[in-house]
């Protein structure tokens, strides 16, 4: 099962099967032609960056890859797990697949902890005592241990996102997807969020972020991939696409973003 | 001629303001239960299970309650289903609480940010739970003040029932009355006893809702 897709993708072998492949994915919204053939491989262990100007197709690429968007062809595999429209690909895929939004989306009527107890508990089926656990051993992570019993609309925005990553890391995922992690943050608490970024990654935690943050993709990326239009126009590693970038396109989205740094 | 309004003509009232508090307490459950369902049926995935309850709940929405007692306990009559009356009348006001709850509940589901939805899903939160545990907690909070609205006014159109020979408060009001000529007095009770079973109703909500509001405002 793990191997299924390793033909059209440069694994060497089974074991080293990558955890996320995307083949030949195209996505549409009624007429409007969001992934254009997208193909895609993630290594374990890999940190990926997803950059491009806006309405490119990060977020919907990310998005396919948890099933939050469904595609119109094309094949997506995550960990072995092909993923159809059966409840049981969806299932076993989302159960490995973290994310993270740009808005949060903590359950404001759930404190830091039930955030973070609930899926653990009613997906894993995990005791409350055990899915406590966890979530304190991942809140201390984050470094938000202490409002624990907070609900979200008593933290700011930097924090809700570190306790929105802890919530995903509960469910011990093998993959953490990122939509913008800093977009709605008040510049002062963009760093505490990429630095808890920049850590998960120091950990060998599998990363696809969807990300302007430059900075932050030069000091984690294994991989910069730059989209427009629903392609995936560019890929190299950092220091390539940053000092060469080859396509036009990739150029002049470069030259925009850091004229503002 | 007339009888006085005394301690015998309270307690008629007061017999009556209980078919009135049971009518409204069937009402609440049946139309809790039947709303739920209709919510989720809603707001469901199924074109064909929102045709239906889109149309059960403009039927029920858009005719009068007198009409409706009348058709189900009449109608459920005609087709040989011989019911006593006060199964019919609950069946008629579990149907009409159920499309409107239905409606209010509906509405506070889709006014819930998409993100909401989309956490549940991302974190492999199934139907059940996402519903329970996520979405309606939150869609039920902001539906209190109508869902409370709604009731105390179904607490108010239990006098309907009459129509059909019940002998609740407003009946048995009308019926006080007529026996001692003191509309004016018996009626002043009446009111008291309605207003003095929908206030604490209409504060209890409030009070909830202020808790509620508390407990998650920045």
């Amino acid at each position: 099962m793990p191997s299924t897709a390793t033909h059209t993708v440069d694994a060497p072998h089974a074991a080293d099967a990558p955890l996320i492949v995307m083949e030949d994915v195209n996505k549409w919204y009624g007429a409007y032609h969001a992934l254009r053939d997208v193909n895609l491989s993630v290594r374990r262990g890999e940190k990926i960056v997803l950059c491009g100007p806006s309405g490119s197709g990060k977020s919907t690429l990310i998005r396919c890859i948890n099933h939050l968007e469904t595609i119109k062809s094309g094949r997506i595999t995550v960990d072995g797990v092909r993923l159809d429209d059966s409840t049981r690909s969806v299932d076993a895929v989302r159960s490995e697949v973290g994310m993270v939004f740009q808005n949060f989306n903590l359950f404001p009527h759930m404190t830091v902890l039930q955030n973070c107890t609930l899926a653990p508990m009613r997906v894993r089926g995990v005791t409350v005592a055990a899915a406590e656990a966890t979530a304190k051993r991942f809140l201390e992570r984050v470094r938000i241990a202490e409002h624990a019993h907070k609900y979200p609309a008593q933290l700011s925005g930097g924090q809700q996102q570190r306790v929105a990553i802890a919530r995903a890391l509960c469910m011990e995922p093998k993959v953490m997807l990122f939509d913008e992690p800093t977009s709605a943050l008040d510049p002062e608490m963009v760093k505490e969020v990429l630095d808890t970024m920049v850590s998960l990654a120091r950990d060998g935690m599998t990363m696809v972020c969807v990300t302007h943050e430059m900075g932050f993709a030069r000091q984690v990326a294994d991989r910069v991939i730059f989209m427009a239009d629903g392609q995936i126009l560019e890929q190299a590693d950092p220091e390539s696409f940053f000092r060469h970038p080859t396509h036009p396109r990739a150029r002049s989205f470069l030259g925009e973003i850091l004229a503002h740094h | 001629m007339g009888t006085t309004f005394g301690l015998g003509e309270l307690g008629f009232l007061i017999q009556g303001l209980k078919w009135t508090v049971l009518l409204a307490a069937i009402a609440f459950v049946g139309g809790g239960i039947g709303g739920l369902g209709v919510a989720l049926a809603r707001v469901s995935t199924s074109k064909p299970l929102r045709r239906i309850t889109g149309g059960y709940i403009a039927l029920f929405q858009g005719t009068p309650l007198l009409m409706q007692l009348f058709v189900i306990y009449y109608g459920l009559g005609l087709m040989g289903l011989m019911l006593p009356a006060w199964v019919a009348v609950a069946i008629a006001f579990t149907l009409h609480a159920s499309a409107f709850l239905g409606e209010i509940w509906r509405g506070a589901i889709e006014a819930l940010p998409k993100g909401q939805f989309e956490a549940a899903r991302a974190l492999g939160l199934h139907y059940v739970p996402r519903m329970r545990d996520v979405i309606l907690p939150q869609a039920l909070r902001i539906a209190l003040p109508a869902t409370i609205g709604f009731l105390v006014q179904l607490i108010k159109g239990t006098s309907l029932a009459a129509i059909v020979g019940f002998i609740e408060l407003a009946r048995a009001g009308q019926i006080v009355s007529n026996q001692t000529y003191a509309p004016l007095l018996v009626f002043t009770v009446v009111g008291a006893l309605y207003f003095a079973l929908c206030w604490p109703l209409s504060l209890y909500g409030s009070r909830i809702e202020g808790r509620i509001a508390r407990a998650t405002a920045r």
